[in-house]
């Protein structure tokens, strides 16, 4: 709850203003082991190109300097650059010796950061089977464990200091898993599941969004990544696993009904009801997310209302339908919404 | 060349640009993604006759135009709930399993676009169930609209040309139209 409510404060005002973005989606602030290396790298690659600019600048200012002048007697074009121009072999082979040695030390750069990625102890990481769809993210922890398994979307919570993998695929598009401050960016192709191991060191919530373009509402198909400490996690690991609430009062009995009756039962699951559709999100612990329609919205009573009445008016092309409900009705079914936390 | 041939000839090549335009603009509707259309104002429910035989000589069935038909992107969309919302596990993808096929000729409850509008809505007895609230209008429509062209009703520029899956009848766009016909016994 309190990631919740420091990330409402810092960033929701963020989300309606201009700034959206800032800190919490950030490649230049390492939150996690991966996107350190990912961050030397890039810092290396910066330093070297740096030096390169610097040195191509001087080398064409040196040469403004040195070029034959004309004088009252001779024209510009005439001077003495009619033979091949003296000291040039050696300047063009410091040049070439520079520039291989650059690329070579650039090259070895890489693969050492390919190593270190690829060296991250997975033992005793926890296992998220995370599906990109148009325009949205499914996330399964521990996939093939019917025991202990949940789906949520949209919002990944990760343990401090614990490595994760996530198997990435998609039953549609191609789509691109990037959370800049976390790790390098992983592509989800259909028909293929790809593996990304990430662990996050500094707790924090990360923004991570879709990097390929996959279709109308691609700039619409973000997600949070929560790291927090281990205990923290496990606490919301054992609350996402229940089933839902069953609802208190009637308000939220006939939320329930009319989430029955209405096509909201055609998409989603609410695990410990009859909702049980694999369509859209997973909806078992909606409150509990701090954004809806795939980050687009802050997960508000009216944003709720707005994005069930009218989707395609915040995102066009969105596979939720418009629901149209009488007012007593969207009432109660916004009522229940909110009570499952 | 004659002055005069010159002339034709550049009459020519304007009709020729002028079809090329017309038939660019068809394209582009076809193509037109519609996401906020109001649903058809129709009543499919009154529309519908369940029996072709009418005291006094049959009159024609009024009309219901389906506008998801002349969208190639309503048809497939129509395509993917069919498989979204189940109707395969009963129908499989056209040729019918425990449902019947509607890919063929026979048409229980009529193959009008009203016809099937009021199947899937109101349900047919011996296990269709009715989808009356849980399916918003216009969706049912994309939905028709996807399973007319399972029966060849729809033209090749807007039906399905090419699926996920396997299928042994080859896509929706390259069938031919069938011939409806009415029966009131379910098939086998």
């Amino acid at each position: 709850m309190s990631v919740r409510l420091a990330y409402a404060s810092s960033v929701l005002p963020a989300l309606s203003g201009a700034a959206y973005g800032a800190p919490f989606q950030n490649a230049l602030l390492p939150g996690g082991i991966q996107a350190d290396h990912v961050h030397t790298l890039w810092l290396i690659m910066l330093a070297t190109c740096a030096v390169v600019f610097a040195a191509v600048f001087a080398a064409f200012l040196i040469a403004l300097w040195r070029a034959p002048r004309a004088t009252e007697e001779t024209s510009p074009q005439t001077s003495r650059t009619t033979g091949a121009e003296r000291g040039s072999s050696r300047a063009v082979a410091i040049g070439a010796a520079l520039s291989t040695a650059g690329l070579l030390g650039l090259l070895v750069a890489s693969v050492v950061t390919d190593r270190a990625l690829a060296g991250l102890p997975l033992k005793d990481g926890i296992v998220i089977e995370v599906n990109g769809l148009q325009w949205w993210w499914q996330a399964t922890y521990s996939p093939g464990d019917p025991a202990r398994t949940f789906e949520t979307a949209n919002e990944l919570h990760i343990p401090v200091g614990k490595p994760v993998v996530l198997k990435l695929q998609s039953p549609d598009v191609i789509h691109s898993f990037w959370v800049p401050n976390l790790a390098p960016k992983k592509d989800l192709i259909p028909g293929h599941t790809l593996t990304l191991a990430l662990r996050a060191d500094k707790p924090g919530v990360y923004r991570g969004q879709c990097a390929e373009f996959c279709g109308y509402q691609h700039a619409k198909m973000a997600f949070l990544v929560i790291a927090e400490e281990p205990a923290q996690y496990e606490q919301w690991e054992k609350a996402q696993r229940a089933s839902a609430k069953e609802p208190a009062d009637a308000a939220q009995k006939r939320g329930q009904q009319v989430f029955m009756e209405s096509p909201c039962v055609m998409c989603h699951t609410i695990q410990g009801t009859a909702a049980n559709a694999k369509n859209g999100p997973d909806l078992t612990h909606l409150a509990s997310r701090t954004t809806i329609a795939a980050g687009t919205l802050p997960n508000t009573r009216g944003h709720l209302a707005g994005w069930i009445s009218n989707p395609q008016q915040v995102k066009p092309g969105t596979n939720m339908p418009a629901v149209t409900l009488p007012a007593d009705d969207l009432q109660a079914l916004l009522t229940y919404l909110e009570s499952l936390q | 060349m004659s002055a005069a041939g010159k002339c034709r000839e550049r009459g020519y090549a304007r009709v020729l640009v002028c079809c090329a335009a017309l038939v660019t603009l068809t394209a582009c509707e076809r193509e037109a993604r519609r996401f906020d259309e109001p649903a058809a104002k129709s009543a499919p429910a009154e529309a519908v006759r369940l029996s072709p035989l009418q005291p006094g000589g049959a009159m024609p069935a009024p009309q219901t135009r389906n506008r998801a038909e002349d969208n190639a992107y309503a048809v497939s969309q129509g395509q993917r709930l069919f498989t979204a919302f189940n109707c395969v596990g009963c129908h499989a993808h056209g040729g019918g399993s425990i449902g019947p096929a509607l890919m063929d000729d026979k048409w229980i409850y009529g193959h009008e676009p009203q016809n099937v509008y009021a199947s899937i809505v109101q349900g047919r007895p011996n296990g269709m169930p009715s989808f009356a609230g849980k399916i918003p209008e216009a969706q049912v429509w994309q939905i028709v609209a996807y399973v007319r062209s399972m029966a060849g009703y729809l033209g090749s520029a807007t039906a399905p040309s090419r699926t996920d899956s396997i299928s042994a009848a080859g896509p929706e766009a390259t069938r031919d139209p069938q011939t409806p016909r009415h029966t009131s016994t379910p098939q086998p």
